[in-house]
């Protein structure tokens, strides 16, 4: 089993664009959204959810007022400044138990809180694992490393071989998550100073855990020379490069009715993607 | 005046326009009044400083705090790694071990440990730097690659940071904690998106977010084509002031590429962006004194 995971430095590029096409393309595959906190991929794949589980992140800390001394000994040493006039507010407490342990009464316990949902589903271009996390809640991380676990375990089950994953925007921690057992990464750079400077800090993260890397740029011809940068800066770092996709209106024409631009085969875009994925084969 | 204001723009997403135009807000707002100071708030992807070339002329390491064990006085006794609710510290016989990376600070360890043989050890999680583009000072926070947690370095950033006058702050993308620890500090958050299906998903997320911590919110238009139902009627169902719209403009797109802001573009749109700064002014003084208990500017 492999998995590729789509990656970008940082949103807007057209991960979620690409990652659509490629689950269009590539046959005998599980799909996984794990940019579960702005997870998009299900508006053009438009899912049919067959299963929901819900989602828990670490466990909060609980005051019961009947026990409670009001020492004010747990907001004291609380270091997330999570705890008010004895009750917890529960999106500042990172579940670290610090004040169950220092209670003298006892009065403080952890206890599960449901932070998102995860789904699976079918679609047109096969099964899907994505999730929702609720706004503002943590452990995001840890929501995409369950769609990961529960995508894997799908691939397994229905015995197919490559399981596509569309990642989370940054180089932080549901970025991380995505990292452990991933075979590629497959990276959308845009040619923009921005984008440059993105995919360089994108690749150092990929280089400190090992995590092989290819780059495919998005809307080259809008900005030439950066494109020439970003291919001096692959062949630089020894990452094979996938191809590049032109601007194309019609990309952001099928985005405004949400559907995927491979459905427009003659679109310059489709074109280039398809050659993109004959190149990404031959990595796998 | 010793007045202040802070912004924060935030946008449920990536690309959809956030840093052009936090970056062309502070570039206007800086030629209008005394002290306007920009915050880069997206410690992961700083990228601000390419549509604003501050001079930096500070830096400073970020620390956080960390267990180290004193190997003289542990007793291998395992308390530590039992009450570790993020799995940081591992007691191998004759070899206790911390993973620092793992570590939430949250001091368990050091207060608990009976034999007293942990002290607070500290570990560098990134950069605050500071400089002045012209007289708007410019501040940015940088992670250190491979670090996985942001917000104690969005907090560092921030009390540094923020002062007297206005102060822009680009947060980061999505909505869990490092968005909502940008945007905790701010007086009213000025939601970004586009009027596509994604743009609008984003931007309930987005909107759910600030209503939940009840902090005042309106909304802008990128990249509109003129027909932005999608966007309107939002807004309209959920009470959330539209400031305005930016049209699409390829020109707009090639002068990103090329490290130009929105305003640096179009010099044109700057009264555009004036005038949002003075309807958020106007909303937030009309909120005086209700604090942060109101629901996302429904009131409009």
């Amino acid at each position: 089993m492999r998995e590729i995971v789509v990656l970008s430095g940082k949103g807007g590029t057209g991960k979620t664009s690409f990652s659509a096409a490629l689950a269009n393309l590539a046959e005998g595959k599980v799909l996984a959204d794990a940019d579960v906190d702005a997870a998009n991929l299900h508006l053009v794949l438009r899912p049919r959810v067959s299963e929901a589980y819900p989602f828990y992140g670490l466990p909060v800390a609980y005051i019961d007022r009947d026990r409670c001394g009001q020492c004010g000994q747990c907001a004291e040493f609380c270091r997330f400044q999570a705890i008010a006039d004895f009750s917890v507010r529960q999106e500042k407490c990172e579940g670290c138990g610090v004040c169950a342990h220092i209670c003298p009464g006892g009065a403080i316990e952890r206890r599960p809180r449901q932070v998102g949902e995860v789904y699976i589903s079918t679609t047109v271009a096969g099964p899907m694992v994505h999730a929702a996390l609720v706004a503002g809640a943590e452990n995001s991380g840890k929501l995409v490393a369950e769609v990961r676990r529960r995508a894997r375990a799908m691939a397994r089950a229905e015995n197919l071989s490559l399981i596509i994953t569309d990642g989370p925007p940054g180089i932080g921690c549901p970025v991380l998550s995505c990292l452990p057992d991933c075979d590629l990464a497959v990276l959308v750079a845009e040619p923009s100073a921005a984008g440059v400077h993105d995919l360089q800090r994108l690749l150092q993260v990929l280089q400190h855990f090992r995590v092989p890397a290819a780059v495919v740029i998005n809307k080259w011809d809008i900005a030439v020379q950066r494109t020439r940068e970003i291919e001096q800066l692959c062949a630089g770092r020894q990452v094979p490069l996938l191809g590049r996709i032109p601007f194309d209106s019609t990309v952001f024409r099928c985005l405004q009715q949400g559907q995927c631009y491979l459905n427009v085969p003659a679109a310059p875009a489709s074109r280039a993607t398809r050659q993109v994925w004959q190149a990404l084969q031959q990595l796998l | 005046m010793g007045e202040s204001l802070t912004v924060a723009v935030a946008s449920g997403k990536g690309g959809t326009g956030k840093t052009s135009l936090a970056t062309s807000l502070a570039r206007v707002a800086s030629a209008q009044y005394e002290r306007v100071a920009y915050l880069d708030c997206d410690v992961e992807e700083p990228n601000g400083h390419i549509f604003l070339p501050a001079t930096l002329e500070r830096k400073e390491i970020i620390h956080v705090e960390v267990p180290e064990i004193d190997q003289e006085k542990c007793d291998y006794c395992g308390y530590c790694a039992q009450i570790c609710a993020f799995n940081a510290l591992a007691i191998l016989p004759g070899a206790p071990l911390v993973f620092a990376n793992l570590c939430h600070s949250c001091a368990g360890c050091w207060t608990l440990c009976p034999q007293k043989a942990i002290r607070v050890g500290k570990r560098g999680i990134g950069v605050v730097e500071t400089g002045h583009l012209g007289h708007m000072e410019f501040w940015q926070g940088r992670l250190d690659p491979g670090v996985a947690t942001s917000p104690p370095l969005i907090d560092a950033l921030q009390k540094r940071g923020l002062g007297p006058g206005i102060n822009i702050l680009d947060a980061p993308p999505g909505t869990s904690c490092p968005v909502v620890r940008t945007v905790e500090r701010a007086d009213f958050v000025l939601l970004v998106t586009e009027p596509t299906p994604f743009g609008r998903h984003d931007l309930e997320l987005a909107a759910a977010m600030v209503r939940q911590m009840g902090l005042p919110a309106g909304v802008v238009i990128n990249r509109s084509s003129g027909d932005d139902g999608i966007i309107e009627d939002f807004c309209r169902q959920s009470g959330l002031p539209l400031l305005g719209r930016l049209p699409w403009e390829r020109r707009v797109a090639e002068g990103y590429a090329a490290g130009l802001c929105a305003v640096e573009v179009m010099p044109r749109w700057r009264p555009l962006f004036l005038d949002w700064l003075q309807r958020i002014r106007e909303i937030v003084a009309g909120r005086g004194g209700e604090g942060s208990a109101g629901n996302c500017g429904a009131e409009r």
